[in-house]
């Protein structure tokens, strides 16, 4: 411990050095970090659903209807404790590059089916059922577009034609990421009415009074629907979300990858560095020898000083990497939503860290213990 | 008078680690940014050459991709009875309507389901839309159960070779071969005739009308009259623009990577340019020194020291170049949000891109150079000969 103050020395010799070996690993880490934070968010977002929840879409894609005549078939299933339905309407509102969810749902049913997900005041829920036109908005996107309650917004209908104006009657908090934040509800029937001979419900939600029944209702399901013109696909709420996960491609191999050069290129420039003060270093080395230090704490004094400037580099880096996303709400567009910086990412940055540490302060070091001191007095002039 | 080249280079082969760590710090930097870009450009390229400026894409209005539109058999007649349609070889109008459809098709090697497009077409398509090559197999046969399959989206899918059957729709579809289209999105399609695929997809419905114009300026004056028909409720967009806004969203993330990882990457590899460059500097005093005083103007001093931090950083650069290179032409793929569907593609590095890696190395050994280069230059001669 007494040492400290040498090792500080040492690091405050080359001012510049220090600072620009240090800020290349916090920039190193930093990007570590958000690179990896990508792959665990788009996990996460995988495994986000209920597994007594399933979702019973058609077979032949996403993007085909139902017919609306299910849902009493669906009830019916055993095991199925509630149905509800929606629909994808993708509208725009102002803008494309404002996109968000807005789903079409049956109100109650669909309330009902999500209990718990979410949190809404009684009176907002009532007046939402109640009026044809109303919608409920999560809080985030509130925000986000500064709306108030009561206020009349519009949306312009991609695949659904026209203006769809809708008056925001509730605001809910997400209790649970299946129920986004992010997104826009109103009535299904308010699309029926206008296109009622074509518009039919894009998936239905299906209550199980238990999860482990989710295999049997799958497949009966799928066998009652299999000879009509409008087969259908049943699985778990999870797996529903994780399609979609997957849908991304390889991104994770990329991210991966990225994020390994990118550590690999920083450890070269951190081991180049902390060589080159090694090498300046050698008469002085001679001299404490001289003066009575011992290999040994030599070895531990150069490791010391490697271990401060990747410790600090990581602390900066992945500091400001999980200071900097989840509190400024980032979430690339909408497309990551919930992005964060979780712990196993900081846990491994700081792996790579001590990694780090040991890789560029070894050769040093063990140079600093075995230097014999006759040899490195030579290079004093 | 100049400080000649030689001198640098024997200088970096004189601390050969120091050297080789900082030139492989620099070869990764340049290799992630060729890799970024070849993505970035791959993807770009395989929109850009879906579309080309004479041919017309008819919409229902509103609508922003061909997945959420809409088009009754009755107005495409109309929209194909128009004066600016091209006519081909057998004197009949270019026009070309399409079905579009994503369809679950089951992926190689059992990883679940892909939404892929299936188009159903007529024989006219592969007139209208552009550079359509059957490069294996023969083309389906209309009124039968068989599809082609793009070259770039057959690799990716199980049971898509020439002579398997493929499932989707609720029935078995023959592949009767595998179609190229230089690289365009269509590559990631299947493509079947609409008068099969409409009763089991989507109904008597077509998605899109494409048709080919006599000439490209006549785009404006076909526009207009598709747009102002009441009986059609239509928009028309000219088919390269449209395909390119297809892929905004993508190209603005893709592009936002490419930035922010190399950007932050690249301040990394300064820094341990601006290190090792000063190091270099501070064991080199004397020799400095002993210019200075031979007479060298500090001006050679500072472009010999920027001579040698460029040139470290080139060698980095070519080193990256061939760290990138092997990467050409693997195929990638990913979800196009706006129709919804697979859409694969490669990694296209370009000379073009090879260049860009290049100076990017350049500037990254000139501004890692610069600090300590001016240090060399304004070393006191006298003191430092001490």
């Amino acid at each position: 411990m007494k040492f400290l103050p040498l090792v500080w020395a040492n690091l405050m010799r080359h001012k510049r050095r220090t600072v620009l070996t240090t800020a290349s690993v916090a920039l190193a880490l930093f990007l570590f970090a958000s690179l990896r934070s990508v792959v665990t968010t788009l996990r996460a977002n995988g495994e986000v659903g209920s597994e007594s929840r399933m979702i019973v879409q058609s077979a032949k894609a996403i993007t085909f209807f139902l017919p609306r005549s299910y849902d009493e078939r669906l009830l019916a299933v055993p095991g199925v404790q509630a149905v509800s339905w929606a629909l994808w309407f993708n509208g725009v509102y102002r803008d494309p590059k404002d996109f968000f969810a807005q789903f079409a749902v049956d109100p109650e049913s669909y309330l009902d089916v999500y209990a718990g997900d979410y949190s809404l005041p009684p009176d907002q829920r009532a007046a939402f059922v109640r009026e044809r036109t109303a919608c409920i908005v999560g809080k985030r996107l509130m925000d986000k577009f500064g709306w108030r309650l009561g206020q009349n917004i519009t949306l312009r209908g991609t695949i659904f034609q026209g203006d769809w104006t809708l008056t925001i009657r509730g605001v809910y908090r997400e209790v649970d990421p299946i129920f986004s934040e992010d997104a826009l509800h109103f009535h299904y029937e308010m699309v029926y009415e206008r296109y009622p001979r074509w518009v039919q419900p894009g998936w239905y939600v299906l209550k199980l009074e238990n999860p482990s029944l989710a295999p049997q209702v799958a497949s009966f399901v799928d066998s009652v629907f299999k000879n009509s013109s409008d087969p259908t696909k049943t699985g778990t709420e999870r797996a529903f979300n994780a399609s979609f996960v997957t849908m991304w491609g390889n991104v994770s191999f990329l991210m991966n990858s990225i994020g390994m050069a990118v550590v690999f290129a920083i450890l070269l420039v951190a081991a180049n560095s902390m060589m080159l003060s090694a090498r300046e270093r050698i008469s002085e080395v001679g001299v404490l020898k001289t003066v009575g230090f011992g290999d040994w704490l030599l070895f531990r004094l150069v490791m010391v000083e490697a271990g401060a400037i990747a410790l600090g580099g990581a602390v900066l880096g992945l500091g400001a990497a999980k200071a900097l996303f989840r509190p400024t709400g980032f979430s690339a567009m909408g497309f990551l939503p919930g992005f964060d910086v979780t712990a196993g990412t900081l846990g491994l940055g700081f792996g790579i860290a001590v990694l780090l540490a040991l890789a560029s302060g070894l050769v040093p070091a063990l140079n600093a213990a075995r230097l014999n001191a006759v040899q490195a007095l030579r290079h004093v002039e | 008078m100049k400080i000649p080249l030689i001198y640098n280079i024997r200088s970096l082969l004189r601390r050969p680690v120091s050297t080789l760590m900082t030139a492989v710090g620099v070869a990764l930097v340049v290799g992630v940014f060729i890799a970024m870009l070849a993505l970035a450009n791959g993807f770009k390229m395989a929109l850009a050459r879906t579309g080309s400026p004479d041919n017309v894409l008819v919409l229902r209005k509103g609508a922003d991709s061909e997945l959420a539109s809409g088009i009754v058999r009755d107005n495409a007649a109309i929209i194909a009875a128009l004066p600016e349609i091209a006519t081909g070889a057998d004197a009949r109008p270019l026009v070309s309507p399409e079905v579009f459809v994503p369809v679950d098709l089951e992926a190689a090697g059992g990883g679940g389901d892909r939404l892929v497009v299936a188009r159903g077409v007529t024989k006219q398509a592969f007139e209208v839309r552009r550079n359509i090559r059957i490069v294996a197999g023969r083309p389906f046969t209309p009124g039968r159960d068989e599809v082609v399959i793009g070259t770039a989206i057959a690799s990716l899918l199980a049971h898509s070779g020439v002579g398997d059957t493929i499932h989707f729709g609720g029935r078995g579809w023959l592949v009767a071969g595998h179609f190229a289209s230089g690289g365009s999105a269509f590559e990631s399609e299947v493509w079947g005739e609409n008068e099969q695929l409409m009763p089991v997809l989507r109904g008597e419905v077509y998605q899109v009308v494409a048709f080919r114009l006599k000439s490209p300026e006549l785009f404006d004056r076909a526009r207009r009259t598709l747009e102002d028909d009441p009986r059609l409720q239509v928009d028309a967009h000219r088919e390269s623009e449209f395909y390119a806004s297809q892929s905004a969203v993508l190209k603005i993330i893709l592009n936002f990577l490419a930035v922010f990882i190399t950007g932050i990457m690249a301040i990394g590899a300064v820094f341990g340019a601006v290190n090792t460059m000063y190091a270099a500097v501070a064991s080199r005093t004397d020799e400095i020194a002993v210019l200075l005083t031979l007479g060298f103007p500090p001006r050679s001093v500072l472009a010999s020291f920027l001579a040698e931090s460029a040139f470290l950083a080139l060698v980095g650069g070519l080193l990256g170049c061939l760290v990138a290179l092997p990467i050409n032409g693997v195929v990638t793929s990913t979800t196009n949000w706006s129709s919804f569907s697979q859409l694969a593609f490669q990694f296209m590095v370009t000379p073009a891109i090879l260049a860009r890696g290049l100076a990017f190395a350049l500037v990254m050994g000139i501004v890692g150079g610069y600090f300590p280069a001016r240090r060399a230059a304004r070393i006191p001669v006298v003191q430092a000969i001490r």
